[in-house]
């Protein structure tokens, strides 16, 4: 395996992908939503607002927690009813959409990796390059991997960064993030950049442009949605052991996608396509 | 001499379509040798079968005594390709271009930046280096894409379509450095082309195809023979020749037949070999006529190639 140019690939299209305004946008928008707008949102909500106001518009957080294990239910205990709207919202409301940023990042470079060479009618010279199949296919995998992942956990600290910061006043200690985040950022985050990738890869085979793989891949996002009305309903709370066993299951999900997607990168089969 | 390039009977199919159909010829070192035919000839895709890039349908090749379907990547090593289309990277500079194809072709990174320079230099890309590739005009582009099949100093060329895009003076130029490589370098070239002019210029031997078959192979002498073993000269008078001389002419051993020409003052003469010519000239001499000119008929490879495309037809 030679890894001088597996690295060459992938800083090559990161160069391409940061051209690309449609895959930069969301990158930038999401991001800023994520860690800065929705925090600051809730943080300071209870302080313009009265708490029984929102409560009466979201419900009772009461209810709410009535839904939450035992284990994170001792979370809330001592707690007054702005630290509970702030604690629950932040940590437990929010959690699931994080996901969406690995997922979409992933595809983004992804689409432009796989299905954009294509579309520029750049594959053909890359073909005839020295590679092997592998070498190319990772070298493409870790473009849309290593940002993704990395843009995720920058997000992920200035959520932490600004959570901790607007609610100081409120809490008076820094309290955040919770157990549960860990597992979240650390297995979770990567098992979806490679889901999104590796989905990628397989309907990449089967569209003809950026843009349509870019919208294919984005019906990922429902996986995400399905997270986050489970842990609304209660269906499903997203603990530190459920975070491990989502986890585990896309890891294997990702497994046998990479599996099908390297089979189906094949020069023979690319340059058929061209 | 071991030749560089070995095809047996290879055969290329996609569906019903014999994109390669039972080609067999050979590519001996340092030669020039030209693909030529029609689009759809079947000339890129025997290109990337013999790269390793796609898999005979049958058949067998060797480059460089590699197969290339299990050893593809040892065959793309020693190889540069120009594609039909110059599939560069145009959100990238010329030099982010050229370096990444030099990292991938492993050239030492304490050499890459000095090789990319050189090529720049030689294809005069030195001053545009840092600007993005959408931004060159098609010629630029056609340069760029030569330096990049030629960056890692393959001893082993496939040039589609060269000059494709490229105004007289850079064909010019390109076609001067396509001779220098083979003639200089001692590089092998396999030119695959529809410009006859360029490969009649360049090319040591040709293979004449369509439909994925060779229709003729040789060097344009060995085919030209091959097509037409008789040969014309074209003879120009001061004056108009005697009739009984020309009479006389026509029974002379080797001439076949005398046309008259466009001219009152010119004929052509059919002899059945170039030998016949001297004595030809030698006996019209001797009758006193008055020689201004004498052609013997040199044919192109665009005559040889459109008598074969319409034979195929």
């Amino acid at each position: 395996m030679n890894w001088r140019s597996i690295w060459a690939i992938a800083r090559k299209d990161l160069k391409e992908v940061a051209q690309n305004k449609v895959a930069w946008g969301p990158a930038i928008a999401i991001p800023l939503i994520f860690a800065i707008i929705m925090p600051l949102l809730f943080t300071l909500v209870p302080r313009f607002i009265p708490v029984e106001d929102v409560q009466r518009e979201l419900g009772d957080i009461e209810s709410l927690l009535k839904n939450l294990p035992e284990t994170v239910r001792i979370l809330f205990s001592g707690l007054n009813l702005e630290q509970m709207f702030v604690l629950y919202m932040t940590s437990f409301m929010l959690a699931p959409l994080f996901l969406i940023m690995p997922l979409m990042f992933s595809s983004v470079v992804g689409a432009d990796s796989f299905v954009g060479e294509r579309e520029r009618k750049t594959m053909e010279a890359l073909l005839y390059a020295p590679t092997t199949d592998m070498e190319l296919f990772l070298g493409k995998v870790l473009a849309a991997v290593i940002p993704a992942i990395s843009l995720s956990w920058l997000t992920y600290i200035v959520y932490i960064i600004v959570v901790n910061v607007a609610s100081y006043s409120l809490f008076g200690r820094i309290w955040f993030p919770l157990p549960m985040w860990w597992p979240m950022m650390f297995w979770l985050t990567p098992a979806f950049a490679l889901l999104g990738v590796s989905a990628t890869v397989i309907i990449s085979s089967r569209v003809k442009t950026f843009m349509e793989a870019y919208q294919l891949t984005g019906s990922l996002v429902v996986l995400v949605l399905a997270l986050v009305i489970g842990q609304v309903t209660g269906i499903l709370f997203l603990g530190a052991g459920t975070v491990m066993l989502i986890g585990t299951l896309i890891w294997m999900i990702d497994a046998f996608l990479i599996y099908v997607s390297i089979r189906s990168f094949k020069r023979n089969l690319l340059i058929s396509k061209l | 001499m071991t030749p560089i390039i070995e095809v047996n009977n290879l055969q290329r199919r996609f569906g019903d379509n014999k994109a390669v159909d039972g080609m067999t010829f050979a590519v001996e070192p340092s030669e020039v040798f030209g693909l030529l035919g029609p689009n759809g000839a079947g000339k890129t895709t025997t290109v990337r079968l013999l790269n390793g890039i796609l898999p005979p349908s049958g058949g067998t090749a060797h480059v460089f005594g590699f197969d290339p379907v299990t050893q593809g990547q040892l065959i793309r090593r020693k190889t540069g390709v120009l594609t039909e289309t110059p599939s560069l990277y145009e959100r990238l500079t010329a030099s982010e271009n050229l370096e990444f194809f030099g990292t991938l072709h492993e050239i030492p990174p304490s050499h890459l930046k000095d090789r990319v320079a050189e090529m720049l230099d030689f294809f005069e890309l030195t001053s545009r280096a840092r600007d993005k590739v959408e931004t060159y005009s098609k010629g630029m582009k056609q340069r760029l894409a030569l330096a990049r099949a030629l960056l890692h100093k393959p001893p082993l060329l496939f040039l589609d379509e060269p000059t494709s895009g490229l105004d007289p003076e850079a064909a010019q130029q390109v076609n001067d450095l396509i001779a220098s490589l083979s003639h200089t370098n001692g590089q092998t070239v396999v030119l695959a082309s529809h410009n006859l002019l360029e490969a009649q210029r360049l090319c040591d031997r040709v293979a004449i195809i369509n439909h994925g078959r060779i229709l003729a192979l040789g060097s344009l002498d060995e085919l030209s023979k091959k097509l037409w073993p008789v040969t014309w000269a074209d003879v120009m008078f001061h004056v108009k020749p005697a009739e009984k001389t020309m009479e006389t002419l026509k029974s002379h051993p080797g001439v076949i037949q005398i046309l008259d020409g466009a001219k009152n003052d010119a004929v052509s003469i059919q002899v059945d070999s170039e030998a016949v010519i001297p004595e030809v000239i030698r006996y019209l001499v001797q009758e006193g006529e008055s020689i201004l000119r004498v052609n013997p008929r040199d044919y192109t490879l665009e005559d040889i190639y459109f008598a074969l495309q319409a034979g195929e037809a």
